[in-house]
């Protein structure tokens, strides 16, 4: 059949035109996006300090990197927050949602309450909880004029708990959103089987515990996910909160590589440390957008 | 047992009121009440001299500008970063739900991995680029910058969102002799206001609120309000004004806090867009 | 070459071929109707004629110009979509017009379509209405509203009336074939159901797994099935179709069947060919009206054969009562009169027509032909 060539131009414009039209924005994410990810991988093989410069090195940064302690604070500090990150939004937002989801007559002021610091910028947040969380002003200060003299709380100033306190203005911020979450999961169960496990005398307490939250693994999951990738990119907050101090005590990957390739001149130190920013959220990522996509199939 | 959870529901409402009313509390009252130990008590002085001078006159870098120029230097970048993503959304989420072609859900699934890379992987290219194409250090760089790496979100809200406009209706305006454009702008376009709101509101909280990209790419001419925020805050001469600091703090909150009270359903829909895709 | 000509058409998406080698041709003021379970191909070809979908390969044409590559809006054609797909933000009226206006027609005459073809279906009222807070009937009338106003060639419907409650769909069925008898306008109409097939077509392609069945009139297709798939599709209750064996009595075939209990019965064929199947299995099929009692069989049949067979299940039905009995071993079912004596548990005397059995090869599944 000679389809193709009855057609006119016109016609076939109109079979590119949504191709035409999809084609901006690809080319930007492209270039912008995987173009630009392919450079900074190239750069962490490279001999680039101030500015790129194109001398292959091969492993010799990410080698460098790897004996640096600053690194090894930096992904330490990442440890200790991911994990009681992600713990502790994941358990107080399940709990908020079950207690919220117990027809509470305030919920919607609640949940507008609890969820506000997903709308604030990471910098007010991180200036909001660090002059709290100040022993000169902040908390301590308070509590020794309140009359509790030996009341102590210099979490932020020291060496070995101010990563803490970065935990808990994180978690203040995205809990509230980890409860939405859940507080959806919860309302997309049906109902039917709730009653049918009353039915069978579940307590609230099984009924919870075997019926409802293994009903939520996929919001346990894109929980998880959407928190570990927070957690790696977590920045402004540290910038905000504590500056990375006292010391490196507060350092996280995200600061490491700003600082090394921007402050401190190390720039293919700073591309191998950003490329393994990449990877270890790549991991976590593309499993998760590639099951999600392949569902709708 | 329901007074408990009441209860515990009420604290936990408490915590997280805790830092807005610090903010606000200490932004009205005189810095020495501050100092001298009163951060949670009300202002016994009220004052709104912090507020003025964290908008007009305090010390951000050198210059003693307050927070006001930086103001607008976000708005110039919010704008127009909003309206182009969301619009190029539109069409992306147009083309890959009713003009479907062959591997369309791979390009998708690029353009939404895009959303999620640690910024600091494109940062020294971004820079470079910013550079040749003479955009370093303008709100138009800033712009350009917030298009690219938001218009994977926009994609995503209109494609799941046009996913469930009926196909039929598409199909019945082709029949009718609408084109591409003509379908979209009048077909599919008068039904998107809810998602338009989302998407709209997603860009500019995220846009609003990004530091990294502000710190990075951004000189004084151009500098967006958490920037200067952060500069203000982390001044390290003279004497620290707290007060002044948690006025500017909600001075910069105060946009995407009035979005959300004004719409928070539709920030909590495109929150919930954005984790959960199915 | 007909009117409107499908010349083997087929359509692959991948490696799948969904639709194989379709002919069809139908001529100016037809109805025809394909049929046939949900997968069969017949909404892909309905979009094919369209313009919806590409067509693999093959052609079709309308008033003898190829349409294959032709845009939708350039075919003349007008389609009612299952969903109505009325576009939500526009009225009842705009609805109906926006082919026109994008075909550039004047205001004025679009206003002059609109009110004929609101009179037509006298929907007047609802036109500046949202779809919204049309109900589904109104919907319903928008929706052919929209085809009609702009007197295309073909009509296409793809179940235009599947969404609508039984009564309403009875109603706008007889309402669809008024508007045909009146306009004469070519339709081709997709229906799962085949009563709709039925009652409105004048021709029927029977459908299934992507390849015609059988091309026809609606009573040739009812009476002399192709196989054993539209014989069993087409009907309600579905043809019985039981395991026999062709004998010879003389020179005359008969097929022997068993009873309930396995007791052997033997009725006479109609068709004498089928002598040459002596000695052969093969399937036997017999509508539920062709199984009566005695009283009501068919007066003008020349060949009515009795059995005595137990009553398994009754349903009644109204107007008839379905008796459910074991034949060769299957559930059969015969359509008899409501006031008809029959009771389950109890020996009954049947009657069956069998100038309208029909017998098929149990290889092939299909009819052997008379």
């Amino acid at each position: 059949m000679a389809v193709s060539a009855r057609m006119d131009f016109k016609s076939r414009l109109r079979i590119w035109l949504p191709k035409l039209v999809l084609s901006p924005s690809l080319a930007m994410v492209l270039v912008f996006v995987y173009g630009f990810i392919a450079f900074s991988v190239y750069l962490s093989f490279t001999d680039s300090r101030l500015l790129p410069s194109y001398g292959w090195v091969g492993w010799e940064n990410y080698s460098k990197l790897w004996r640096l302690s600053h690194w090894e604070i930096s992904l330490a500090n990442m440890g200790i927050f991911a994990a009681l990150y992600i713990g502790s939004c994941t358990a107080l937002g399940l709990g908020l949602a079950i207690f919220l989801d117990q027809k509470i007559r305030i919920e919607g002021v609640l949940r507008t309450i609890y969820l506000y610091p997903m709308a604030l910028s990471f910098i007010v947040t991180g200036t909001a909880w660090k002059w709290f969380l100040d022993p000169g002003i902040g908390l301590e200060n308070v509590m020794q004029t309140w009359g509790w003299e030996t009341f102590g709380f210099d979490w932020i100033k020291n060496r070995n708990l101010a990563i803490y306190t970065v935990v808990l203005a994180a978690v203040w911020q995205t809990s509230g959103f980890v409860m939405a979450m859940f507080l959806a999961g919860l309302r997309g169960i049906d109902n039917e089987i709730i009653k049918a496990a009353q039915i069978d005398g579940a307590s609230n307490w099984n009924l919870y515990r075997r019926i409802v939250i293994p009903q939520l693994r996929p919001a346990f999951l894109s929980a998880f996910v959407i928190l570990g990738h927070l957690a790696i990119k977590t920045f402004d907050l540290v910038i905000a909160l504590t500056g990375g101090g006292p010391g490196r005590a507060t350092e996280l990957p995200a600061t490491f590589m700003y600082s090394y390739a921007f402050t401190r001149n190390q720039m293919g130190i700073g591309a191998a440390s950003a490329t393994i920013m990449l990877m270890t959220i790549a991991a976590i990522m593309i499993p998760y957008l590639y099951a999600e996509l392949r569902e709708k199939r | 047992m329901r007074a408990l959870i009441y209860l515990v529901l009420t604290l936990c409402a408490l915590f997280y009121m805790l830092p807005l009313y610090v903010m606000l509390v200490n932004s009205v009252k005189p810095l020495d009440e501050i100092t001298g130990g009163g951060m949670m008590n009300l202002p016994q002085v009220f004052t709104l001299v912090p507020w003025a001078r964290a908008w007009s006159s305090a010390q951000i870098g050198v210059e003693p500008t307050g927070l006001s120029p930086y103001f607008w230097n976000s708005i110039r970048m919010v704008v127009p970063a909003v309206a182009i993503s969301t619009l190029l959304g539109a069409l992306n989420g147009y083309v890959l739900t009713k003009w479907r072609f062959k591997y369309d859900t791979i390009l998708f699934g690029l353009m939404l991995f895009a959303c999620f890379i640690p910024f600091q992987v494109v940062l020294i290219p971004m820079a470079r680029m910013l550079g040749l194409m003479g955009l370093a250090g303008t709100t138009r760089g800033l712009v350009l910058v917030h298009v690219v790496y938001g218009v994977g979100f926009t994609t995503l809200y209109f494609r799941n969102y046009y996913a469930f406009f009926p196909t039929e209706l598409v199909r019945a305006a082709q029949i009718d002799g609408a084109g591409f454009f003509r379908i979209f702008w009048r077909i599919l376009l008068p039904s998107s206001g809810p998602i338009a709101v989302v998407s709209i509101i997603w860009q500019f909280t995220n846009i609003w609120n990004d530091f990294l990209f502000g710190a990075s790419f951004a000189d004084a001419n151009s500098q967006p309000m958490t920037v200067a925020l952060n500069n203000l805050v982390q001044a390290s001469h003279g004497v620290k004004e707290y007060n002044v600091h948690f006025a500017g703090a909600i001075l910069a909150a105060m946009p995407t806090l009035l979005v959300y009270i004004v719409a928070g359903r539709y920030f909590v829909r495109g929150l919930m867009a954005g984790s959960v895709k199915g | 070459m007909g009117f409107l000509d499908i010349d083997n058409a087929t359509k692959s998406y991948g490696s799948v071929r969904v639709l194989h080698n379709v002919d069809i041709s139908v001529e100016e003021g037809e109805f025809l109707a394909l049929v046939g379970p949900s997968g069969c191909g017949k909404s892909t070809l309905l979009n094919m004629i369209a313009g919806l979908e590409e067509i693999t390969s093959g052609e079709i044409r309308i008033r003898g110009a190829v349409m294959n590559g032709v845009h939708p809006s350039k075919r003349n054609i007008a389609m009612v979509f299952q969903s109505y797909a009325l576009y939500p933000n526009m009225t009842a009226g705009q609805n109906i017009t926006f082919g026109l206006e994008m075909h550039g027609v004047p205001k004025a005459r679009r206003e002059q379509a609109r009110q004929r073809v609101a009179r037509l279906l006298q929907i007047e009222h609802l036109l500046n209405r949202k779809p919204g807070s049309l109900s589904g009937g109104q919907r319903q009338r928008v929706a052919m509203g929209r085809a009609l106003v702009r007197n295309p060639d073909v009509f296409l419907f793809d179940e235009p009336l599947s969404n609508l409650d039984a009564k309403l769909r009875v109603d706008m069925r007889t309402e669809i074939k008024k508007l045909h008898q009146t306009l004469g306008t070519t339709v081709i109409y997709v229906t799962h159901d085949q009563i709709e097939a039925m009652t409105l077509s004048t021709r029927i392609a029977v459908m299934n797994g992507g390849y015609v069945q059988q091309l026809g009139k609606p009573q040739e297709i009812y009476d002399t099935p192709a196989n054993i798939f539209v014989a069993t599709f087409m009907g309600s209750p579905a043809m019985n179709v039981l395991p026999a064996r062709v004998m010879m009595e003389g020179t005359a075939p008969v097929a022997e069947t068993a009873l309930h209990d396995g007791t052997p019965v033997r009725m006479p064929f109609s068709q004498a060919n089928l002598a040459q199947w002596a000695g052969r299995d093969i399937l036997l099929g017999i509508r539920p009206e062709s199984i009566t009692d005695e009283n009501t069989a068919d007066r003008t049949s020349g060949n009515i054969a009795r059995l005595t067979n137990r009553v398994v299940i009754t349903e009644p039905a109204g107007s008839d009562t379905f008796a459910i009995m074991t034949l060769g071993g299957r559930d059969v079912i015969a359509r008899m009169r409501s006031d008809a004596k029959v009771a389950p548990g109890i020996d009954f005397t049947f009657a069956v027509n069998m100038e309208k059995a029909v017998a098929f090869d149990p290889e092939t599944k299909e009819r052997i032909a008379s």
